[in-house]
């Protein structure tokens, strides 16, 4: 026997308490490393996104169109490289809960634009360009509905609309593309602008935001600054970001999830400290008598301390470990979910603050008991045994 | 066995502050026992006899006084050293075993040697000894709550002696059994005060438990009133 089994089997001796005093410190690592793991993801677009590359909208916000016109004047003014744009389509595959992140582009400037993020062969852009009803769909997406080249696919739209009242684009499938980068999946769909605003019976010769490169990163905040001066007195007005600026503020519609993310873990965390300390708490104090018997047999108040605390720490990263293991468990599971739509990872970051995490619960919970059983008078003691 | 005292107590006071009076136990209390005597303390309720085991098990301090246990004056010990010499010289008998529950038999008469530096092999044997004295070899693996009380308590004493300590305090031991399994216990402790040489102080209210002792103190509002010689 040494300390450390003392230490387990005093945690271990009422297995009901120890296994839900474990299971809520469970919960709350599990919870700490999704959410985690959701706010990397939400924030993975905007850490991934070039720098180079600008996005301008509506200054109202992302969701109001831009005249088509923009972009021909923007690609003419000084400092821009190349100019594309993308419009929303709100596309689903047969049924709203098939969702496909969808944009009608325009297909030659689009390629150039986003050219080093897509990777497909040459001859697939040449005939995506070539096709009106063409469209390029992302590798993720491809396998999850069991599309194929040259595949016939009707893509509807929650939004757009037909002359005849159908919402239902017939496309084909020229592209098949992989992403550039490990970290991001293969999803989505990229349609002809053309094919589409010909068609749709409403917000024709609009579209939704403008994304450039310039001739150099170091000029982005002069670009951006001249375009929105150039359009700020017409009745479109326009925000020009980086991308990266842009994909946050993406985000931001949904609200602040970073704090929506420390309050739940905080209340989390919170509440478990209650129960944990409490636990201990009433575990050191319903066992007196052992600790006055321990110190009278030659512990040394240290030892009893250490080993309190030790108990405290034990509980805290057996609980907090088995959550986190299973928290980043499932994140790897749902990674390699083919279509899943984040971007999640569990990046070192998630298990050192996870670790810390850890050794505040146990340093929390436990210095409290752990400093009455070093000062616990033998004598006292005694007078309860 | 030596004639020269275990344990010396001069003028030893002892007063305990409650409210704003102050209540006292012991006023110059002497007190000397020989190693190898077996001393049972009667006395009534709240004559001060656990307080003086208290005092001599360097659980409690006294008011004034010196207490001289085995050549080493133990009331001027740091509480560390205190730690210490108990772990060598004393071991305690309480009247409700106080065993840790969720220990076998044998890690409970092991808990006293994980202070000291014997490997785990010499460790396991010194418990097998401990137990093989005390009747219970049988029963290592088995726990408290699969024990009776008189077993309970063997494995206490058992618990007591492994470190091999000179000195057994031991608390009302058979205030909480039955006749026959008392007197078990008290011809262990017999056995180990006249085979070992173990120097015992017993603390008891039952007289016929005192018997087994070889001399027994009557303690009385603080000071020891009667002396017998029991054989």
């Amino acid at each position: 026997m040494t300390h450390g089994t003392l230490i387990w089997k005093n945690l271990t001796r009422y297995r009901l308490r120890f296994f839900l005093t474990t299971f809520a410190i469970f919960i709350a690592f599990f919870l700490f490393g999704i959410l985690q793991s959701f706010d990397k993801a939400l924030d993975a677009g905007a850490e991934l996104a070039a720098d180079d590359r600008l996005v301008v909208s509506n200054r109202i916000n992302f969701t109001q169109p831009l005249p088509i016109a923009y972009v021909d004047r923007i690609r003419s003014m000084d400092g821009v490289l190349h100019a594309t744009h993308q419009s929303w389509i709100g596309s689903y595959y047969q049924e709203p809960r098939n969702f496909i992140f969808g944009f009608a582009v325009d297909p030659e400037s689009f390629m150039t634009v986003y050219q080093d993020d897509i990777v497909l062969p040459a001859e697939q852009i040449a005939a995506f360009i070539k096709n009106r009803r063409g469209v390029l769909v992302g590798a993720d997406t491809a396998g999850t509905y069991g599309w194929a080249l040259g595949d016939l696919v009707p893509i509807s739209s929650n939004i757009w609309q037909q002359a005849d009242g159908s919402k239902v684009w017939d496309v084909v499938i020229e592209g098949i593309f992989q992403s550039s980068r490990d970290e991001l999946p293969a999803n989505g769909l990229y349609m002809h602008y053309d094919y589409l605003n010909e068609a749709r019976t409403f917000g024709k010769d609009f579209t939704g935001t403008v994304a450039l490169t310039t001739t150099d990163p170091t000029l982005n905040d002069q670009v951006a600054q001249a375009i929105d001066f150039r359009f700020q007195n017409s009745a479109y007005a326009t925000e020009t970001r980086t991308e990266a600026a842009f994909n946050r503020s993406f985000v931001d519609q949904l609200g602040n999830i970073g704090l929506i993310i420390s309050s739940v873990v905080g209340a989390a965390l919170f509440t478990i400290l209650i129960i944990v300390g409490n636990t201990m708490a009433l575990s050191i104090r319903e066992r007196t008598s052992e600790i006055g018997v321990m110190k009278a047999l030659g512990f040394r108040a240290s030892t009893v301390f250490s080993m309190v605390l030790g108990e405290a720490f034990g509980l805290a990263f057996f609980g907090g470990l088995i959550g986190t293991i299973t928290a980043w468990g499932l994140v790897e599971i749902a990674r390699n979910i083919p279509g899943f739509p984040f971007v999640l990872g569990f990046p070192t970051s998630v298990w050192l603050q996870a670790f810390g995490l850890m050794v505040v619960l146990g340093v929390l919970t436990g210095l409290f008991p752990a400093w009455n059983a070093y000062r616990l008078k033998l004598s006292t003691a005694f007078a309860r045994v | 066995m030596p004639d020269t005292p275990l344990i010396m107590l001069e003028n030893v006071s002892k007063a305990y502050r409650k409210a704003k009076s102050e209540i006292s136990i012991f006023d110059q209390l002497n007190l000397s026992i020989k190693e190898g005597d077996f001393v049972a303390i009667m006395g009534p309720s709240g004559s001060g006899k656990t307080t003086l085991l208290n005092l001599l098990g360097g659980v409690d301090r006294p008011t004034s006084g010196t207490i001289t246990i085995n050549g080493e004056r133990i009331d001027k010990m740091s509480e560390s050293a205190l730690s210490r010499w108990r772990a060598h010289t004393v071991g305690f008998i309480f009247q409700f075993y106080n065993l840790m529950p969720m220990l076998t038999a044998a890690r409970n008469v092991e808990l006293p040697l994980l202070l000291t530096k014997l490997s785990r092999k010499q460790r396991r044997e010194n418990v097998m000894t401990a137990l093989k004295v005390v009747g219970l070899e049988d029963r290592a693996k088995h726990s408290p709550r699969e024990m009776s009380g008189g077993q309970q308590q063997r494995v206490a004493i058992a618990r007591a002696i492994v470190s091999d300590p000179k000195l057994l305090l031991c608390d009302e031991p058979t205030g909480d059994l039955d006749r026959e399994t008392a007197g078990e216990i008290l011809s262990t402790l017999q056995m180990l005060n006249r085979d070992f040489g173990k120097t015992i102080l017993m603390v008891t209210h039952d007289p016929e438990a005192a018997k087994y002792a070889k001399s027994i103190l009557h303690l009385d509002k603080g000071h020891f009133v009667e002396e017998l010689v029991t054989s």
